[in-house]
């Protein structure tokens, strides 16, 4: 029997931290995984942020980023064990034998390179093809990952193509040696749901078409559950569930792989719309100052009391844009608000006390939206005394009956957003908002910086707080399964404008415009086999049209 | 903390301490008045005057001690009256942007345009050359500098969410500047605050040196120097004693400003 290709055992991943307050020691960030990759396979490695997945990717190129070390272990590439290996070798291995596909090909594009330097570089390099082999192998490459113009993209500079091609150009760079190994770190959680479906599509062609053996670390289960054979679900570094993707999707064992395959699954009943509505915006057209480019043009929509409207669209859509309009920062060249039936100023200037009260906003960075030299304490209690006047033991009282409702204790009065986690930075901004005793809270992408289970918690705490203290959601997102969970009402919006606009269970059911079906399609869902699914059904519409 | 210091932030900080508590004794420490004829003219070290005496026969020591009273002193002065109107103008441009923000700005750059020295003998040749004046004509020329970094850092941090979020609220300028912009813009400022401190020393010892600054009989280093130069022909070492001082004030200042600039830059605090 021939080994694998790749072998880890008992591997151990260490670094150095340095508390502000502490002598700086050693932690082990990874705890003794072990796995195999046979030839032409693909193992899916999936997990919360901090779960030690890219790590443990990168350490099959005998890699550390940022001071974290392998600090036991054997990782097996080829039958060589990697930690016994001279620094020499290992140069000659990475870039030949086993590449690297990183989350954000924007960033990793050399901008002042034509594309085609790049992607033939480790091929010459590395494995010594001379330039026009190498240049025809990226041709097919681009051909088979379905780039536009595979003759001639190569020519291009990196900002001349788009996000989702220059991803799938990286990939191309990845594949143009001929390695035995490709590690795809989160190559798609940066692009849009409906460019994801093509760069997945392309990968999974690329992977099939050149037998190589693959390790893909992402987030989501879903997608990963299209490309993979196998799945390791890791937390804080260690192994929690290992097994074939099949089992792992439709027969989860652990407790942490079945919340995660269920995650999302919140019911959310649909509310009927009241004859007053609380926020009428119509026909809304904004541009932004010195551009001649309407970014929201004829924008109409309607969100009723203690209900929820999500805005849904790609990025570029002008959905946070409608925000801002509302909020009054960015006033709209036509069209009128009106508020709880009185009409909105346009510049946030001229609105009264109570307009800015009752309109309050929670954003997508609850990192940056916290002033990071205020306490908690300060951060909610502001408000209090800002619209109501409370003081001392009264605003305490008040603060500390907010930390009741977002589920967190008092304990929490006096820390700076620094101690928080993502989830808790996250709950207490929708405090600060709720503090205000506000009609209308508009959310901008609040859960999409935060691992799935984190944002489960807050959507259940959004839906909690809607009930008990009415309050009306604008929630804009890109994630339809978030809208799927939340909404009563939906607009879609594409380009600026609102391609489809009604109650959740109208929008969400045929007859559909071809926009709307794109995104639905599009939304990768937790079974085998999807990926497949659509891309027949995609071919057999182009066949019939 | 203290353990934390490193060594060179520790000598900074002993030789700062020093400087500040001869300045502010001096009465006390003085052995001799401050305009007291008490010898010969420049006579050599002895054990009635550690340093000799000065051209006209004061002790040379006495001058030294009550000349830094007098320069840092008005270096101090100038240096707190340049951040509070520097930083106050830089964050109002900062966060009203537009045409206040280029009013603002291009007058800055108009006033920096022109060397800040001529600039000083130009007002001060017109003026009445008292301390008041020299710390206001020196505060506000500085005050330009300290404009454009308040600015940029402002800048970046206008942007954030926490501040539209204060501003969406409803808040008024005074607290966006003062409880959203200032704690986080702190550490930048109080750093290059011992830089332009310094700045301050030297300028003070020039205009004195030129005679456009602190008028004799006070004492203050820049003058000490001027007073006392020609006998340097003689091989009279008098005046290299203010250059002495000027300089151990700046190295041991400045050693203190980087540190704090390390430990507030640092990748692991950020702005923290």
């Amino acid at each position: 029997m021939t080994d694998p290709l790749v072998k880890v055992r008992d591997l151990k991943i260490g670094a150095t931290v340095y508390p502000p307050n502490a002598k700086p020691h050693d932690i082990a960030i990874v705890h003794d995984v072990s796995f195999d990759l046979e030839r032409g396979k693909v193992l899916g490695l999936i997990g919360e942020s901090g779960a030690g997945k890219s790590t443990i990717g990168l350490s099959a190129m005998a890699y550390g980023r940022g001071g974290v070390r392998i600090t036991g272990g054997e990782v097996w590439v080829n039958g060589r064990n990697l930690l016994e290996t001279t620094n020499s070798d290992l140069r000659k291995l990475r870039g030949g034998e086993v590449t690297y596909v990183s989350q954000s090909a924007a960033a990793s594009f050399n901008p002042a390179r034509q594309i085609m330097e790049q992607v033939i570089e480790a091929a010459v390099h590395q494995k010594k093809v001379n330039r026009a082999e190498a240049q025809k192998r990226a041709v097919d490459l681009f051909r088979t990952l379905g780039l536009p113009d595979p003759e001639n993209i190569g020519s291009r500079f990196p900002h001349q193509v788009s996000g989702g091609q220059l991803q799938r150009c990286m990939t191309a760079l990845a594949l143009c040696p001929q390695p035995d190994l490709v590690v795809f770190d989160e190559p798609t959680t940066a692009l849009d749901v409906t460019t994801q479906i093509d760069v997945l599509m392309a990968i999974k062609a690329a992977i099939r078409d050149t037998g190589v053996a693959a390790l893909y670390i992402t987030h989501d289960l879903a997608v990963v559950a299209q490309v993979s054979d196998d799945i390791m679900v890791l937390r804080l570094g260690n192994t929690v569930e290992y097994g074939t993707t099949d089992q792992i999707i439709n027969n989860p064992q652990e407790d942490y792989t079945k919340a995660l395959v269920s995650v999302r699954s919140i019911d959310h009943e649909e509310k009927v719309p009241s004859d007053k509505p609380l926020l009428r915006v119509e026909n809304i057209t904004a541009r932004y100052k010195g551009t001649n480019v309407d970014v929201l043009s004829d924008v109409n929509v309607e969100l009723h009391p203690g209900q929820t409207l999500a805005v849904v669209g790609e990025s570029g859509s002008g959905k946070s844009t409608l925000a801002r309009v509302i909020t009054g920062l960015l006033p709209q060249t036509a069209g009128d608000i009106t508020f709880d039936s009185r009409a909105l100023p346009r510049a946030q200037k001229a609105r009264r006390r109570d307009d800015l009260r009752e309109l309050q906003m929670i954003y997508q960075m609850a990192d940056t939206a916290m002033n990071p030299r205020q306490t908690v304490g300060t951060i909610i209690g502001r408000p209090l005394e800002f619209y109501f006047g409370y003081k001392g033991a009264e605003k305490r009282q008040k603060i500390l009956d907010l930390l009741d409702k977002i589920e967190m204790g008092p304990e929490f009065l006096d820390r700076y957003p620094a101690e928080l986690s993502g989830g808790q930075k996250q709950r207490v901004c929708i405090a600060r908002a709720l503090a205000a005793r506000p009609k209308l809270i508009i959310c901008d992408e609040v859960t999409s910086a935060l691992d799935p289970l984190v944002a489960d918690g807050i959507l259940k705490l959004l839906l909690d707080l809607q009930k008990r203290e009415d309050v009306a959601y604008l929630f804009i997102t890109h994630d339809l399964a978030t809208v799927r969970a939340i909404a009563d009402s939906i607009a879609v919006m594409y380009q600026g404008k609102v391609v489809r606009y009604g109650p959740k269970s109208g929008v969400l059911a045929p007859p559909f415009d071809d926009y709307t079906d794109l995104l639905l399609s599009s939304v990768p869902e937790m079974r085998l086999g999807w990926l497949e699914d659509v891309a027949a059904h995609r071919k057999m519409e182009a066949a019939g049209n | 903390m203290i353990k934390n210091i490193p060594f060179a932030a520790m000598v900074g900080l002993c030789f700062t301490a020093l400087y500040f508590f001869v300045a502010l004794f001096a009465p006390l420490i003085a052995p001799y008045g401050m305009a007291e004829i008490v010898g010969e003219v420049w006579e050599p070290a002895s054990a009635d005057h550690w340093l000799g005496t000065d051209n006209i026969g004061r002790d040379l020591l006495t001058r030294m001690i009550y000349g830094g009273r007098t320069t840092i002193f008005i270096a101090t002065m100038g240096t707190i009256l340049s951040f509070v109107t520097g930083s106050v103008l830089g964050f109002l441009a900062a966060v009203l942007g537009g045409w206040a923000d280029q009013l603002i700005s291009r007058f800055v750059d108009l006033v920096m345009s022109i060397p800040s020295l001529i600039l000083a003998l130009v007002i001060l040749s017109v003026m009445p050359v008292t301390v008041p004046v020299l710390i206001v004509v020196m505060g506000l020329l500085d005050a330009t500098r300290v404009f454009r970094l308040a600015r940029a850092v402002a800048v970046d941090i206008a942007v954030m969410d926490y501040v539209e979020a204060a501003t969406l609220r409803g808040e008024g300028g005074a607290w966006v500047i003062f409880r959203e912009i200032l704690p986080n813009a702190l550490s930048p400022l109080v750093a290059e605050m011992g830089l332009r401190f310094i700045f301050m020393v030297l300028f003070i010892s020039t205009l004195s040196f030129l005679g456009l600054g602190v008028q004799p009989p006070m004492a203050d280093w820049g003058g000490i120097v001027k007073e006392n130069k020609d006998g340097i022909v003689y091989g009279i070492g008098a005046a290299l004693w203010p250059a002495v001082t000027i300089a151990t004030l700046a190295i041991s200042v400045n050693l203190v400003a980087d540190w704090i600039l390390n430990r507030t830059t640092s990748l692991k605090g950020g702005r923290g």
